[in-house]
């Protein structure tokens, strides 16, 4: 058992390296530095291709992303800030470009949706823990009490019998 | 009242989720709004295709009603698309404009003396630069420009007669109306 759960880890693990290997190469792009480069890299983890809509434009191998990897590597070496960078690519593609979307009023569920769910299942909570409680404290009549009783005694007695 | 929330509260859950998941059905994850749509079309300016030494520009394109299509020979709905293209020119006064998509001159040239040319002109952009500027993202895209310049329609992937006569000629037809 031990040991099929550790191939299946290592399964797992390949698969991983496997797709990470799978990645562009940024070979054709000039850095000065390593920290040049992360930003870079950075930069196009966030921005997303088009062409195959679940990639961004650091994992595609699409000839639409390889051109769009360039224009963003020309316009950082020409100094632009990321800001300018993402406005150019939103004013061309439009807000689909962004793997983390601005918050707007069309946005406004995507953002808020979740917290609002949150409240409600924590309302929702709140409101079945309080009814159990009211149901624990509840008093009973000396009525239901002494019926109560008998059922307890019965019980052990008939424990008792079998005994 | 409270027993039949009980009931209804998850009902109606169910109903908004119908409702969202049904209307998913009909959309089409491929087809990403534009957001030149209402907005002055981008400035280019390339050589022709049939005359290198010749420009084509924006400019040519003002002043009408025009239709931008973007295409390419190695795009296979390119090529389905052509012959609707070929019945707007018929059918319609508009000057269609081609932006010849990350292609190679001569079997360009080919295909438009093989297939029949739609086009008044069209622009040759090799390295795809200007066809970033107007967001394409996939040929054969078609774009549809106001006699002010203003981007009225953006079609993405191969116009068909439907489309054509649903959507395109009527809306060519109210752009050329109206002053």
């Amino acid at each position: 058992m031990i040991k099929r759960f550790f191939s299946l880890l290592l399964l797992c693990l390949l698969l991983v390296a496997g797709t990470a290997q799978a990645g562009v190469t940024l070979e054709e792009f000039k850095f000065n530095s390593k920290a040049e480069e992360q930003h870079f890299k950075d930069l196009i983890e966030e921005l997303r291709c088009l062409v195959c809509q679940n990639q961004s434009l650091a994992d595609s191998d699409a000839e639409l992303a390889h051109d769009l990897r360039a224009e963003v590597y020309g316009m950082v070496q020409a100094g632009n800030s990321d800001e300018q960078i993402v406005e150019f690519l939103v004013a061309r593609y439009g807000d689909f470009v962004l793997y983390n979307p601005p918050v707007k009023p069309s946005t406004y569920l995507l953002w808020f949706g979740p917290f609002v769910l949150l409240v409600i299942a924590a309302l929702m909570l709140l409101r079945s823990v309080r009814r159990q409680q009211n149901t624990a404290t509840t008093e009973i009549s000396t009525e239901e009490r002494a019926q109560l009783d008998t059922l307890l005694g019965s019980t052990t007695s008939s424990k008792g019998d079998k005994q | 009242m409270t027993r039949y929330l009980r009931y209804l509260v998850p009902l109606a859950i169910f109903f908004i989720l119908v409702a969202f998941l049904y209307r998913g059905l009909s959309l089409d994850p491929k087809r990403v709004p534009s957001p030149l749509v209402g907005k002055p079309m981008p400035e280019f300016t390339l050589p022709r295709l049939k005359d290198p030494a010749a420009t084509l520009s924006d400019s040519d394109l003002r002043g009408k009603v025009s239709v931008l299509n973007i295409w390419a020979t190695w795009c296979v709905s390119c090529r389905a698309e052509h012959s609707v293209l070929l019945q707007l020119a018929r059918e319609s006064t508009v000057d269609i404009y081609g932006l010849n998509y990350k292609d190679e001159r001569t079997p360009a040239l080919q295909w438009l003396q093989q297939l029949g040319d739609p086009y008044v002109a069209n622009a040759f952009d090799a390295d795809g630069r200007t066809g970033i500027d107007w967001g394409v993202y996939g040929a054969p895209e078609t774009f549809i420009m106001d006699k002010q310049g203003i981007v009225r329609h953006k079609h993405i992937g191969p116009l068909s007669v439907d489309d054509l006569n649903n959507t395109i000629l009527p809306l060519i037809a109210e752009l050329q109306a109206t002053p």
